[in-house]
């Protein structure tokens, strides 16, 4: 045997010779692009993005014609329909994103993490206060109504999926109708039913439920997706090992469907994460951490935006944006989180 | 569409004046092509860092069948896989050596590999024809799918890909049901017909017959021989007498520990009689794999 050492390749990568045209073809559309801004009526940054998509597109279509033909290059426009149709949905999240860090960061100082807002108020110089007291509300939000509506979601989403039974289709209208509900109107029904009638106070545990409302038809949608599919094959295999329904559902059906059920809970605590109204009828208020759940007003950072907002002053207006910053950020480590323990590390060879 | 017919014909040796040949065609890679049919020189695959085949330089000359034989993992189908460019899909996937269809390798710089893929048709283990479609517009969905402008009738061409694929008696009366009614064999061989239509030089079979009964097996092994007129045909199987009954050539793949390899390749009578290697003859004759 031949001991010469043979490299992997990757063929079917582009190489650098192949990228030259590319960038090549790019790069004329970007200066055809200033050129025709500049001679023609058309201005502006829309007419620059447009005409570059336009000239760019063209080009990279022109350049697949001429070496491989007519499929390759309408496969060439798809591509960068793409990339353009990606373009555009993402822009606005880039630049919210981007307003958020800029804005956010004015109001940030280490104590903004470790202070509440009794010894300081909205007016308040930007060194004073703090949202400890919120970032705790909103975790315990976060926490109590995951707890409440996971089970009901899932065990829901069971019923439909596994026991099919008679109400499957009254309770799929069910679900999708709940999934459509305003967030206020699910913060006046806590209200309503639970507070106004009788000697209840807003507490985080009912805001929790108010937000467990919007939460259940997000989770139960989703976790349905991801039960349907499971196989088929893997319920008939546990179920011709003798297992029963229950067994076979809770040892193969659920966990194969685990990281699918995760994201069904990392959904559901981003449609709840930000909301705002339902806690104003619920939450009460608070501007020092409240370790009871069960009793007292809390504060959340949603509510704390909103407040601040609401205060108007350009102070307020500040905390505010810091406000949504952290919300941003403790909502994203809340997801690394969930995906780095709640994912089954599954071997590769 | 008709000369290219005309030309494998005419390059295609008579399967008997090949017997003992196969193994000499065998080349290092760089040598002279061979001018039609599909050459594999030098192939190695990698899934990451994992050596899955390697070395493997194999002839399928015009117009004969050619059967992967080898116990599982053995690299059979990564190597069928290569052959028309499939192997790519895996992100971690890698390979080294060329694959010369007509002479060019298909790994070349600049090649559309939709093409290629056109040209090199392929028939999976498990049925999978679109269950959206119709048996009928399953048939002519290769047509559609590459954008090919055919000029004849396209019933005719239907009704000729499917008796060649030996399903048209059974589904003639019902072109426009659903394909998903029809019994595995059915599907399968539907699957055959839709290869065909795009009239491929070569078509790689990935063990097509492992999930079908004894009966469909026969009629599909039945289309494999008609097939052999026309086209070059590589197939993966697993089961020794079929290897034996549908084709020329019979490469033996062996996984010893490392990565896969082929142990022989030859004239599949002498494969099955008086292999060369001891471990082929272990390997066909049953004694393990």
């Amino acid at each position: 045997m031949a001991t010469t050492t043979v490299l992997p390749r990757k063929p079917w990568k582009a190489t650098k010779a192949d990228l030259i045209p590319v960038f090549g073809a790019l790069a004329l559309a970007a200066i055809l692009d200033f050129v025709v801004v500049a001679v023609t009526p058309m201005k502006g940054k829309i007419a620059y993005v447009l005409l570059f998509f336009i000239f760019g597109a063209g080009f990279q279509m022109a350049l697949k014609w001429r070496n491989l033909g007519k499929r390759a290059a309408i496969d060439s426009l798809a591509g960068s329909v793409a990339i353009a149709g990606a373009t555009i949905a993402f822009t606005p999240v880039l630049s919210l994103l981007a307003t958020t860090i800029v804005k956010g960061a004015k109001g940030l100082y280490p104590g903004f993490f470790f202070h509440d807002m009794s010894v300081a108020n909205y007016q308040s110089p930007l060194n004073q206060g703090g949202v400890v007291q919120a970032i705790v509300g909103t975790l315990y939000l976060i926490i109590l109504a995951t707890l409440i509506s996971l089970p009901l979601s899932v065990l829901t989403a069971l019923y439909l999926t596994e026991i099919r039974g008679k109400a499957s289709g009254f309770i799929q209208f069910l679900v999708q109708a709940m999934s459509g509900i305003p967030s206020v109107v699910a913060g006046i029904f806590i209200y309503s039913a639970l507070l106004l009638t009788t000697s209840l106070r807003g507490s985080t545990i009912m805001a929790a439920l108010a937000l467990a409302i919007l939460m259940i038809p997000t989770v139960t949608r989703t976790a349905q997706e991801v039960l349907l599919l499971v196989p088929q094959d893997l319920r008939e295999a546990g179920l011709a090992l003798g297992a029963t329904q229950w067994k076979t559902v809770a040892t193969i059906v659920v966990p194969a469907a685990r990281n699918g059920l995760i994201t069904a809970v990392i959904l559901g605590v981003a449609r709840i994460a930000g909301e705002t109204a339902p806690l104003l009828f619920t939450l009460g208020v608070s501007n020092k951490i409240n370790w009871n759940p069960f009793s007292g007003g809390q504060s959340a950072l949603p509510y704390y935006v909103w407040s601040g907002l609401g205060d108007g002053t350009e102070l307020g207006i500040d905390r505010a944006w810091s406000g949504i910053l952290v919300l941003l950020m403790l909502v994203l480590t809340l997801f690394v989180v969930a995906r780095v323990f709640g994912t089954r590390k599954v071997k590769i060879k | 569409m008709e000369t290219r017919v005309k030309m494998s014909t005419e390059n295609t040796p008579q399967p008997n004046s090949l017997a003992g040949v196969a193994a000499a065609r065998v080349r290092e890679p760089g040598s002279a092509p061979l001018g039609s049919g599909l050459e594999a020189r030098g192939v190695h695959a990698w899934f990451g860092s994992h050596l899955a085949l390697e070395n493997v330089s194999l002839d399928f000359a015009a117009g004969t069948v050619t059967a992967l034989i080898g116990p599982s993992g053995c690299g059979k189908s990564t190597f069928i896989r290569t052959l028309n460019r499939m192997h790519e899909f895996i992100p971690s996937a890698a390979m080294a050596g060329e694959v010369l269809l007509d002479g060019k390798d298909i790994y070349a710089s600049g090649t559309d590999v939709t093409r290629i893929r056109l040209q090199i048709g392929m028939v999976f283990q498990k049925p999978n024809p679109f269950p959206s479609m119709t048996i009928g517009e399953n048939v002519l969905a290769g047509l559609k799918l590459a954008q090919i402008k055919y000029d004849g009738n396209k019933d005719d061409l239907m009704e000729e890909t499917l008796t060649r694929a030996g399903l048209w008696n059974e589904v003639k009366d019902r072109l426009s049901a659903h394909a998903g009614g029809l019994s595995g064999g059915q599907q399968q061989r539907l699957c055959i017909a839709r290869s065909l239509a795009v009239n491929p030089k070569v078509l790689l079979m990935d063990e097509p017959c492992s999930a079908l009964d004894p009966g469909s097996t026969l009629r599909i092994e039945d289309t494999i021989s008609q097939l052999s007129k026309t086209m070059t045909i590589v197939i993966v199987t697993h089961n020794m007498p079929q290897a034996a009954r549908v084709s020329d050539y019979t490469a033996f793949f062996l996984a010893d520990g490392g990565p896969g390899q082929m142990i022989e390749v030859g004239p599949t009578n002498e494969m099955f009689s008086r292999p060369k290697d001891q471990r082929t003859e272990n390997y066909v004759s049953g004694r393990f794999g």
